[in-house]
């Protein structure tokens, strides 16, 4: 018991001083390596808004490429006991690493995106990327010639589900019978088969493009086929200059300097929030030239009406791939419900 | 599926089996000649960086095309450096090769993520690729298709019917015996290990250049792994090898097709899984002695060599 409390006292001598003589060290662990124009470009972008934005109070750095399961135990050990006071790791797999790690290391605080989990020193946080979904899939019902959309999923995982269902159910509040045809990958990122797979969804029919993939090889497919398409995570419009009609951009920036602020401040205190366009975190890259006017005034208007929550996507009556209703009319889905969603809705 | 979706899923098939052919045929001359390079995933990313690099500065495909190769090759005398003059352990090699190239590609490649880059042109020759079944099937790809198909066949050619080729053979067979004929064992494998690296740079450079004309991490996504296991499969003869590449490029392209159709007979999970299955059963069965015999597998496969032994 005594060595302990020596111990704490020795931590308490090593921390940090309360006046700011010495920054605070921020890490970063990301999932992928930060040029891939993607996921974690957008997280690194917001590290380095987020350092710009606190100078020389603030050292941050970052892992890149860590696998999810024991190598990110040991990153996060490691950044840990390296002296790092606040920690965000920001992928999904990462969270029960991060929950054992944390447990060792009371004083250090530890953020984790896309996950469910909190402890006293261990936040969680979230963005709503369905909600720009929204907009697109009510581009998608007006662009659409043929009434059908090709979407090139990941994984069937409540996030990538509820990004598809909430596209189908905006396109099919335009065009009722509007159909969106899927293909999952089982894989983040693999540009070739992306490809392949954008190929064979407009070779049957479709001809409008979403993809929930790392890559941006849908849209370069998109742009090659004289067809438009939707981006997620960055602006596309790079590789897709008449194809994108626009992109869903992650933007973690004011989370990133809110909490880092916090951490400044010492009123720290853990946290689960999940955020929305209302929070500036889900941000639609400019419309594309293929949006016609009369598209563009309804995403405009989908957009305030996400932001002031008049539009609520996920309200009944909701039936499912096979047609049975699951959500009853006059109900609205729970956050919770949301997040566990692990069915499709009629017209995929 | 009518005709026109037929005629689009055999035409992605190819695309998806190039790359492929190309590193597996590389490969399979390599491992005739004795040596196990398990690098081809990294020579592959070499390439397949190389290429798309200096397409973008210069403009010219077939520069990229050429650097793209050379890049597999450079890899490959790296490799053929550490295991053949210096004799050390094929496997663990050839494994550091792979993670070597992984992460010179990354290196070199961080200013290039997000360029774009102009598709590799496809042939058309006049009145004929206009055929209505035949055209498309057959005479509108990119370059590099063809030469997979000439490839292949100059190499099962070279392999059964030339000197040179049965030198080869017999200095994977057996390279004590070979010596003791007078053949220059480490320049022959030299030259394989050479060959492979270079087809591996090539099938990467037609991943970057025109599967999908852009350059990211881990664009090939483990196809070098899939490209080792279908040398096995195709038991060391080249139009086998060829034939494992499209069946394994057509069963992938057949599922997207099914998905897109709204058919799922299996759990996508499990057809992403099927590749890497194959590649753990055969490996497993060429472990095996009797197996290994009966597949003919080179005899001297992954032996380090030494001429004063």
């Amino acid at each position: 018991m005594k060595r302990r409390t020596m111990l704490g006292g020795a931590l308490a001598l090593g921390a940090r001083p309360a006046w700011g003589a010495s920054p605070l060290k921020v890490a970063f662990v990301y999932t992928g390596p930060v040029a891939d124009m993607g996921y974690t470009f957008e997280h690194d972008l917001a590290r380095r808004a987020m350092q710009t934005h606190f100078v020389d109070a603030v050292q941050s750095h970052y892992v890149e490429n860590v696998a999810e399961g024991p190598d990110c135990e040991r990153v996060l050990r490691q950044l840990a006991s390296g002296g790092d006071d606040l920690i965000f790791a920001t992928s999904f797999g990462f969270m029960n690493s991060v929950m054992r790690v944390a447990r060792q290391f009371p004083d250090v605080k530890f953020e984790q995106a896309t996950g469910y989990k909190t402890a006293a020193n261990v936040s969680e946080f979230n963005l709503r990327f369905y909600e720009g979904r929204i907009v697109c899939g009510t581009l998608a019902g007006m662009l659409s010639k043929t009434g059908i959309a090709g979407y090139v999923a990941a994984y069937p995982i409540p996030e990538v589900i509820m990004g598809i269902n909430a596209f189908t159910l905006a396109a099919r509040k335009v065009n009722p019978k509007f159909q969106v045809k899927i293909i999952y990958l089982n894989s983040w990122i693999d540009p070739p088969r992306e490809a392949d797979a954008a190929r064979s969804l407009l070779d049957q029919g479709a001809d409008i493009l979403s993809d929930h993939m790392d890559s941006s090889a849908v849209m370069q497919t998109a742009e090659a086929r004289g067809v438009l398409a939707f981006g997620q995570s960055s602006d596309r419009s790079k590789v897709g200059p008449k194809a994108q009609l626009t992109s869903i951009v992650d933007n973690w920036a004011p989370y990133y300097i809110k909490r880092v602020q916090a951490a400044l401040d010492g009123t720290w205190k853990t946290s689960s929030v999940w955020l929305g366009m209302k929070d500036g975190a889900i941000v639609l890259s400019p419309w594309g030239p293929g949006v016609t006017p009369a598209a563009r005034a309804a995403g405009d208007r989908m957009k305030a009406g996400i932001i002031d929550g008049s539009v609520q996507i996920f309200a009944g009556p909701i039936n499912d791939q096979s047609g049975t209703l699951r959500i009853p009319a006059g109900q609205v889905m729970t956050d919770d419900q949301v997040l566990k969603m692990d069915w499709l809705v009629e017209g995929t | 599926m009518n005709g026109g979706i037929l005629i689009a899923a055999l035409v992605s098939a190819t695309t998806g089996a190039t790359p492929l052919v190309l590193a597996a045929v590389g490969e399979t001359v390599s491992e005739r000649s004795g040596v196990l390079n398990l690098g081809v995933e990294g020579m592959m990313l070499a390439g397949a960086v190389g290429a798309f690099a200096t397409t973008a500065v210069t403009g010219s495909d077939l520069l990229g095309i050429f650097v793209g190769g050379a890049a597999g090759a450079a890899l490959a005398a790296l490799f053929a450096l550490v295991t053949l003059t210096l004799a050390a352990n094929q496997v663990a090699s050839g494994l550091a090769v792979t993670i070597f190239g992984t992460g010179l590609s990354s290196l070199l490649g961080a200013g290039f993520v997000g360029r774009r880059a102009i598709p590799l042109a496809h042939v058309h020759i006049p009145l004929l690729s206009d055929l209505p079944i035949l055209g498309p099937l057959l005479l509108r790809y990119d370059p590099l298709v063809y030469f997979s198909v000439a490839i292949t066949a100059f190499v099962a050619w070279a392999l059964a019917h030339t000197r040179a080729g049965l030198i080869l053979r017999a200095v994977g067979e057996n390279d004590d015996s070979a010596h003791a004929l007078g053949h220059n064992v480490i320049r022959v494998r030299y030259l394989a290990v050479l060959f492979g690296g270079a087809m591996s740079g090539l099938a990467g450079a037609y991943l970057s250049l025109a599967a999908t004309p852009m350059w990211v991490e881990g664009l090939t996504a483990g196809r070098g792994w899939i490209a080792l296991a279908l040398v096995v499969f195709g038991a060391w003869r080249p139009w086998r090898v060829f034939a494992g590449a499209y069946l394994f490029g057509g069963i992938s392209v057949l599922q997207l097709f099914l998905q897109g159709a709204g058919f799922v007979l299996v759990p996508t999970q499990v057809l992403a899984m099927i590749p890497y299955l194959a590649t753990i059963l055969v490996l497993v069965v060429i472990s095996s002695g009797g197996a290994r015999r009966r597949l003919q597998a080179p005899g001297s496969l992954g032996n380090p060599f030494r001429a004063a032994r």
